[in-house]
């Protein structure tokens, strides 16, 4: 029958009594995180008190971060942060992270050591999938199945078929992790991993930074995948010493593991990526877009809001100065991202360019404040959505990319290779 | 059970910020949101809805984000079904769980058009197209939906066997 997938294995590893699973299996798997933000915690504590549990089933899993609208953009999203809030008092919820405190959520999680290898996350928010760069298996869902988990500790799944992904050859300089996962969604759409895991493996992927990694586990979901997986390494134990509070398993694929399809893409010629509008399958060569005027440069989100995006964005804006039609609005991902920066000097530098730098926030990714667009304009943004209407009025458009493109796009006024204005 | 209403046809990849904008997200409820349904596609379609009508869609229908908000504000706005290609994962799960009716069905979305009538039994898993006289069958539920959809969603379905342990 040969061997399993490193999705299989983190799945059987949570469900009771089980000696292995297959894809297409129905399983009441154990959950380890358990994450909601305030718009979809709001949703999920009513359908929480209609259980009619009294408790959450572990209060030091559960996780509540205020980061879509937060801090609160008006009345209504300070009522569902105050919503989110109470519930996190009143059961005694410690992992709830609010205005000082948050970060973008999948920035943050990882960061503070609450997710680790091994782990199965489910999250009301469909970038969970983002921890899959530490070897867990980490999935986004809706609040209903959230108010069941927060309950029980457990949620019904059913196991994914895998798509292994190997990268071969030499990165060129600016590209990226954001680079490789924009490329390979244009090469399988939107709906290419529908239903299914995505294995990111291959000579490329081991020398990727973590930083990189998240990034593209974080898109997965961009290409209808369940979760988004990396085997964990020494870079991957590295950056989890120092910050895991509790002991992790690590699991991996078997070298005979059945997979619905293996990908090989040598990525030697491939220069940096660019995603038209309004789908990030649109994926074209920066050269393709040379020349598109951008009225909104966005750099952060919790595809791209980490300390080493900024680095690369620093390094591109340090001593220029943004071009005067563009607002280049630059977000970093956490308190921590923003305290090292600081330390760093890259807020300094950005500022001097003469970008804005903002607390902490989804913001601008999903149209919600900090940065929204009018009819007619245009954004080049580090996000991973461009959907019609994403970042504001239905008649503006995204175009998405690394950070050292948007930077670079910043000062020309217009989108470029970075090496146009280096 | 058997639902019937007129088609609104839409295409592929109709993302959950097409179904509800995230600038409503600040609201929760199915009523509040389901004015919003589909205004950055189709102005018309919050306005003019009528209470059982089903939307057609393509492929990777609630693609994006896992905002429940979605399915209920579709539900919210009287839709009784949703037809389609194929589903995004996270959509699929939330409308099951709210107890939005969802179907996989290629050959009734492509022999539909806007405005038609159609009727759904979901036992019988047939759609109806009352215009073409064509009757299409869908795969049925796993078992183990069919228990979440049979005990009205998944709130409902926990509560039961929590109160058997």
């Amino acid at each position: 029958m040969g061997g399993h997938t490193l999705a299989e294995k983190l799945i059987a590893s949570h469900v009771p009594g089980s000696s292995g699973v297959r894809p297409g299996d129905l399983v009441e798997v154990n959950v380890d995180v358990v994450l909601a933000n305030d718009i979809t915690a709001p949703i999920s504590l009513r359908e929480f008190e209609s259980l009619g549990v009294a408790r959450v089933f572990d209060p030091e899993k559960v996780v509540l971060v205020a980061d879509h609208f937060a801090p609160n953009k008006d009345i209504k999203s300070a009522e569902q942060c105050k919503v989110m809030r109470e519930f996190a008092r009143a059961q005694g919820i410690t992992n709830h992270y609010d205005v000082g405190r948050m970060g973008i959520e999948h920035v943050l999680l990882h960061e503070q050591g609450l997710v680790l290898p091994g782990d199965v996350v489910v999250g009301a928010d469909s970038h969970t999938c983002t921890y899959g760069a530490l070897g867990a298996f980490a999935t986004g869902m809706g609040s209903t199945d959230i108010a069941v988990a927060m309950a029980t500790g457990s949620i019904w799944m059913r196991v994914p078929e895998t798509i292994r992904f190997e990268y071969t050859g030499t990165l060129q300089p600016w590209v990226g992790g954001k680079d490789l996962i924009l490329y390979t969604i244009g090469q399988i759409g939107v709906s290419g991993a529908l239903y299914m895991a995505m294995e990111f493996a291959g000579p490329v992927v081991d020398g990727l930074p973590m930083a990189d990694r998240f990034t593209m586990s974080n898109m997965a979901i961009e290409a209808g995948g369940k979760a988004g997986l990396f085997a964990v390494d020494d870079a991957t134990r590295e950056y989890v010493a120092g910050r895991a509070k509790r002991d992790y398993q690590v699991y991996a694929s078997d070298a005979d593991a059945v997979y619905a399809r293996v990908v090989t893409m040598d990525v030697s010629g491939m220069g940096p990526q660019v995603s038209f509008p309004h789908l990030p399958e649109n994926t074209r060569p920066v050269s393709e877009a040379a020349g598109i005027k951008v009225d909104q440069a966005v750099i952060g989100s919790c595809t791209n809001g980490r300390l080493e995006d900024l680095r690369v964005a620093a390094q591109i804006l340090a001593g220029r100065k943004v071009h005067p039609d563009v607002r280049c609005i630059v977000i970093p991902g956490t308190q921590q991202v923003y305290l090292d920066a600081l330390r760093e000097g890259l807020v300094e530098a950005f500022i001097e360019a003469g970008a804005v730098v903002s607390t902490p926030t989804c913001g601008p990714c999903l149209g919600g404040h900090m940065g929204i667009l009018a009819a007619g304009e245009r954004a080049i943004s580090t996000t991973n959505r461009n959907f019609r209407g994403r970042m504001g009025h239905p008649d503006s458009e995204v175009y998405l990319s690394g950070p050292a493109v948007a930077a670079a796009s910043a000062i020309a006024g217009s989108i470029v290779h970075p090496d146009e204005v280096i | 059970m058997a639902l019937s209403g007129q088609v609104w046809k839409y295409g592929d990849n109709v993302d959950t910020d097409a179904i509800i904008p995230a600038r409503y997200l600040n609201m929760s409820t199915a009523e509040e949101l389901a004015r919003h349904c589909m205004e950055d596609i189709d102005t018309s379609f919050a306005g003019a809805v009528q209470p059982g009508d089903i939307i057609v869609g393509g492929e990777n229908f609630g693609c994006g984000s896992s905002r429940e908000h979605a399915p209920l504000a579709i539900k919210g706005a009287g839709v009784s079904c949703v037809i389609a290609e194929s589903f995004a994962r996270i959509f699929y799960r939330n409308a099951i769980n709210i107890g939005l009716p969802i179907l996989v069905c290629p050959e009734a979305v492509a022999g539909a058009q806007q405005g038609d009538a159609l009727t759904v039994d979901l036992e019988a898993g047939t759609i109806t197209n009352a215009r073409t006289g064509e009757i299409y069958h869908t795969s049925p539920f796993p078992p183990f939906i069919m228990g979440i959809i049979q005990a009205g969603g998944l709130v409902p379905y926990t509560r039961e066997r929590l109160q058997e342990q």
